[in-house]
């Protein structure tokens, strides 16, 4: 698989992340070495091969619809970068 | 230099009974570590945000004979990645510059409640655990104190060089990918990954879920075992914690390794690796064969595709924990201008709170997740962890542990990788394949370079048999000095 | 219209737990913002989600009670988006492997059964909300973590009258079960709406539009024909419907494009690696069955024979859980045989009260041996008329007091005895004789007459069968 830059930059926009030119250019050839490397695992045949998505054998792991202790307001809010009475405070949405 | 005199040296197992027979203090011991850190750390730099953090004395801590805890006075310390509660927590990212969390994770909580006391002050890290050599921090690197002008290996690099250095007693670090193990190799300390679901996750801020686990930083075996003692076992706060009794691990140092079968993948040693750390490594073995173990060759035929699959699924599950680095709720923020400010907003703070390697991955993870690319890599490496899984159930039926190598080569310089990713990723060649299969592996001294760096052994076993590797690692250490070197620093 | 509409419908249904989906925090409506929150639904670096059982077991429910198959094993994925409401910037979902799926709804239209296909029923978390003031927007997470059950039909749905009834119907099962209180006002019921048109006869499906904004089961209504017009409108001009996600505005009634630009939607599903899979055991299936209450389709059927109702009075009693409820306590205890006249008071006059008051059936505060006492007044011992009956009913809603106190007090007990109804029944004949001719002459409605005048002489007291029988036996001398 190719990777471009033009790639690059739509998955750039996909996870949010400003890239400069340069970087996407130098991006972009870093993550061909990279894909052209982990391509080998195209020579496995896995059509019959379940998928690991959980390497522990459990399952139905629930708790009690048991009240939990909430956090106080100011330990919600201390990190905040910007913040008005109990909101957190973000540039304005346009639907 | 001579180590009995100096508390900072000893292990944590040593001081224990030092305090019990009230020769020391509390008060000592934090008064010997700060006064080593003050030395060496400017060299080392080990700890991060030293300058903003004071080390705590112990004014705060109750006199040991007033205390019920069986480890009150034992001071810990920390990599930048798991949460305390109050603390700087920053994964030694510019993106989590002053995050404050208001929990603490549940390792933090249970060494709490034994009565360890923790360090304020954190261990530096590549940044998010993303790098085999602790440059990635955008704190800086630091260095190896057997030689520094080498990494101390990554991604706990902190945690495993204050350990060397003996500015800490022992740490926490985590291993997403032998992020314990091969810098445990590198500084030549002991370092266990546990089994994945043996240790809380809890509170450890998110690499790879599906592999990452905390794990120990130790100058012995004994202390691996006290330490495990503390930090294992079920949180109902973690679905991937395991409801399994957590035996006395420090039990299991029993010396006797006799009719133990112990199985040498052929795959770990080819081409490529160090010719001295095949020596010292094949050294170690036959060492061990002296001490009753039965060693045979052995075959993990998909070792091959173990990075491949890993940096697939590593970066992932990276790019989807780390899309929560957006500057909203905490961490950095910086606005942009444009019709739409909030996207401009979450795409500057991520441009510029991200380090290179950390973009890097991001990128990775989330192209391998996107439209139309998902069956040919992610469900793809999916299903190869299946078979390197196969691949180490088929030995675990017929041998109690495997031992390989911990890295293909002793510390290298710093800088030397830097420029080139692939490299670094294949540095964890012999490391990856643990996380994938989910099972416990050690990293323990096993001789030295030429050039006087350490070099290590690694001790796997089956998913929950830590007490095996402990066995097998206390008996080897037992029988040699290696763990015993300390760097001139 | 050459053409034929198709809608599906995305119901999500907030489950009324005592905590959120994946930690223990409140769920209770309208607290301060963001106080309802810990470090798992504001998605902290390092914290990790444990599933509600109350929540599974909800929706495992509401699945069979939808006529779904429900899986035996399920998972969570990761949907990502960015989005200030979403603390993680994904929301944990249910992508391939829904916790149930293929079911169906029976509606009723105009008499006519239809049966609509669900797609799926899968359980997710909410997002939080967002309040937009005018250079920012707030976020309050307090929503955020809530457990939502998203149910999607097929696209079965064929007219906005349509897709109103499956949702009255849907949210009437969703109520009797006890697990949402399906309140569209306070967001725990929200639907969004999928629309196409095809020409008829035709089995391809058109370019459809996404609504979202739907804040009434009368908005969804509303909107969906307003876009039907809108999109056959288009078509007609011989232009083509755009793929787009469109707002109802409700003030100016009609349909209008997201401003923000909207992108290709690629949100990387992938397992959510910190939740292990779920098997949910047949066992466990029917552990959930038992669980499940009488739900409406089953009631209506069973208020029709046990009681005497008609289908029509039927339906209106069993759409809302308390309305039925409150209908069959007092079916129940009343001592004869036939049901009717409770169901005719029910469905007319005291449902009426509960119209002008802007109150469920349920809320008409009269006990139930005073309604019962006062329908046999009317209907058995004809102690008032069916229109006094009605006027004490009204007064025992605001008064409070017993049917005869207000019967007296208001003087409303009927005549029925002859000697005192003689006297009017002379003076109507008299004043009315044309029409005493006419019924004499064979023209029964000149009776029917007659009667009124009595009735109305009499100030509704007279008890109009008596009057018929004495008119009757007074005209035929």
């Amino acid at each position: 698989m190719a990777i471009d830059k033009e790639t690059v930059d739509y998955v750039a926009h996909l996870a949010r992340i400003d890239l400069k030119s340069e970087e996407s250019d130098k991006l972009a050839g870093q993550l061909k070495d990279i894909l052209g490397f982990i391509d080998k695992l195209a020579n496995l045949d896995t059509k019959d091969i379940p998928p690991t998505s959980h390497i522990l054998p459990i399952n139905n792991i629930l708790r009690q619809d048991t009240l939990k202790e909430s956090l106080p307001i100011e330990r919600t809010i201390e990190n905040a970068p910007e913040k008005n009475g109990n909101f957190f405070v973000v540039p304005k949405i346009i639907e | 230099m001579d180590r009995t005199e100096k508390l900072n040296t000893l292990t944590a197992n040593a001081l224990l009974d030092k305090l019990n027979q009230r020769e020391i203090s509390c008060d000592n011991i934090l008064s010997a570590l700060n006064e080593r850190i003050s030395q060496v750390d400017p060299k080392v730099k080990a700890y991060v945000r030293t300058g903003t953090v004071p080390f705590k004395t112990t004014d705060d801590l109750a006199l040991r004979g007033q205390s019920p805890l069986p480890l009150t006075g034992i001071p810990i310390s920390i990599k930048d990645n798991i949460c305390t509660e109050g603390n700087n927590t920053e994964c030694c990212s510019k993106i989590l510059e002053g995050f404050k969390p208001p929990y603490d994770a549940t390792v933090i909580s249970k060494l709490k409640k034994s009565g360890v006391h923790i360090f304020e002050t954190k261990l530096n890290m590549d940044e998010f655990a993303f790098g085999s050599s602790t440059e990635n921090s955008c704190f800086g690197a630091t260095h190896n104190p057997w030689d520094l002008e080498c990494v101390p290996g990554g991604s706990s690099g902190g945690s495993a060089a204050a350990v060397a250095a003996d500015e800490a007693i022992w740490a926490l670090g985590s291993d997403t990918g032998g992020s314990i193990r091969q810098p445990a190799s590198f500084c030549g300390v002991v370092g266990l990954k546990p089994t994945y679901g043996r240790v809380s996750r809890y509170g450890l801020i998110a690499f790879a879920s599906s592999l990452d686990q905390i794990g120990t930083l130790t100058k012995d075996v004994r202390d691996c075992a006290l330490l495990m003692n503390i930090i294992s076992g079920h949180d109902p706060y973690d679905s991937t914690s395991v409801d399994a009794p957590v035996p006395d691990y420090s039990q299991s140092l029993t010396g006797d390794i006799k009719g133990i079968k112990v199985g040498v993948p052929k795959e770990y040693f080819v081409k490529g690796m160090d010719a001295e750390v095949k020596t010292i490594v094949e050294e170690a073995i036959k060492k061990l064969e002296t001490l009753g173990v039965r060693q045979s060759q052995v075959s993990l035929p998909h070792t091959e595709y173990a990075v491949p699959v890993y940096y697939i699924l590593a970066t992932a599950e990276a790019s989807s924990n780390l899309a929560r680095f957006d500057g909203v709720q905490y961490g950095l923020r910086k606005k942009s201008g444009g019709d739409n400010a909030m996207i401009g907003m979450y795409k500057k703070t991520r441009g510029e709170g991200f380090g290179e390697e950390t973009k890097r991955r991001i990128l990775l993870g989330t192209f391998a997740l996107s439209h139309g690319y998902y069956d040919a890599y992610y469900l793809r490496a999916l299903k190869v962890r299946t078979l390197i899984k196969q691949d180490f159930d088929r030995v675990f039926a017929d041998f109690d542990c495997i031992v390989t190598p911990t890295s293909p080569t002793p510390a290298f310089k710093i800088g030397e990788r830097a420029q080139d990713p692939l490299s670094m990723y294949l540095s964890d060649i012999y490391t990856i394949s643990v996380n994938l299969a989910g099972i416990p592996a050690i990293s323990i001294p096993c001789g030295f370079t030429k050039k006087g760096l350490p070099v290590g052994l690694q001790i796997l076993a089956r998913p929950f048999s830590e007490e095996a590797i402990l066995r097998v690692a206390h008996a080897y250490e037992q029988a040699t000095e290696w763990h015993k070197m300390r760097p001139n620093l | 219209m050459k053409y034929e509409t198709v809608i599906g419908l995305e119901v999500h249904v907030q489950l009324k737990t005592n905590t959120k989906a994946f930690c223990g925090c409140s769920t209770e409506f309208g607290k301060e913002p963001n106080t309802q929150v810990c470090p798992v639904c504001l998605g902290f670096p390092g914290s990790l989600p444990v599933l509600n059982s109350l929540a599974l077991e909800y929706a495992i429910r509401v699945g069979l009670a939808l006529n779904c198959q429900v899986q035996e094993f399920t998972k969570f994925d990761r949907k990502h988006y960015y989005y200030p409401d979403l603390p993680k910037n994904y929301q944990i979902s249910q992508y391939d492997l829904p916790i149930s799926k293929d079911g169906f709804l029976d509606i009723e239209l105009e008499g006519k059964a239809k049966r609509i296909r669900i797609k799926r029923v899968h359980l997710e978390e909410d997002a939080g909300k967002l309040i937009h003031e005018k250079n920012t927007s707030l976020v309050d997470y307090n929503r955020a973590g809530m457990p939502l059950l998203e149910i999607v039909s097929e696209p079965d749905i064929s007219s906005p009258q349509e897709a109103y009834e499956y949702l009255t119907a849907l949210k009437s099962i969703v109520q009797y079960l006890g697990v949402s209180d399906c309140d569209m006002e306070k967001g725990s019921l929200r639907c969004d709406a999928n629309i196409s048109l095809r020409e008829k006869g035709t089995t391809a499906l058109g370019v459809k539009a996404e609504l979202k904004n739907l804040n009434s089961f009368k908005a969804v209504k509303d909107a969906l024909a307003f876009e039907a017009g809108r999109q056959e409108a288009v078509l007609n001009e011989g232009d083509k419907v755009i793929q787009e996600t469109l707002l109802w505005n409700e003030q100016k009634s009609e349909t209008f494009s997201m401003r923000s630009k909207e992108e290709a939607k690629d949100y990387r599903y992938f397992p959510e690696p910190d939740l292990p899979p779920f098997l949910i055991s047949a066992q466990k299936i029917e552990e959930a069955r038992s669980e499940i209450p009488e739900l409406p389709a089953q009631k209506k059927e069973r208020f029709v024979k046990e009681y005497g109702l008609s289908l029509y009075d039927a339906n209106i009693l069993v759409a809302d859980k308390k309305n039925a409820d409150y209908a069959e306590e007092r079916l129940k205890a009343w001592g004869t045989e036939d049901k009717k006249p409770v169901a005719n008071w029910l469905i007319g006059p005291l449902a009426a009260i509960a119209g002008n008051n802007n109150i469920q059936i349920s809320q008409v505060r009269i006990p139930v041996e005073d309604f019962l006492e006062l329908i046999d007044l009317v209907e058995n011992k004809q102690a008032i008329s069916n229109l006094s009956g009605k006027t004490v009913l009204a007064e025992m809603f605001s008064t409070h007091k017993k049917p005869a106190i207000i019967i007296q007090e208001k003087n409303l007990a009927q005549i029925s005895d002859a000697s005192s109804l003689g006297g009017i029944i002379e003076a109507v004949i008299n004043e009315n004789e044309r029409s005493a001719k006419d019924y004499r002459s064979g023209k029964e409605n000149a009776l029917m007459f007659l009667v009124g005048q009595v009735m109305k002489k009499s100030r509704g007291k007279a008890n109009p069968k008596v009057v018929q029988e004495l008119l009757k036996e007074k005209l035929s001398k």
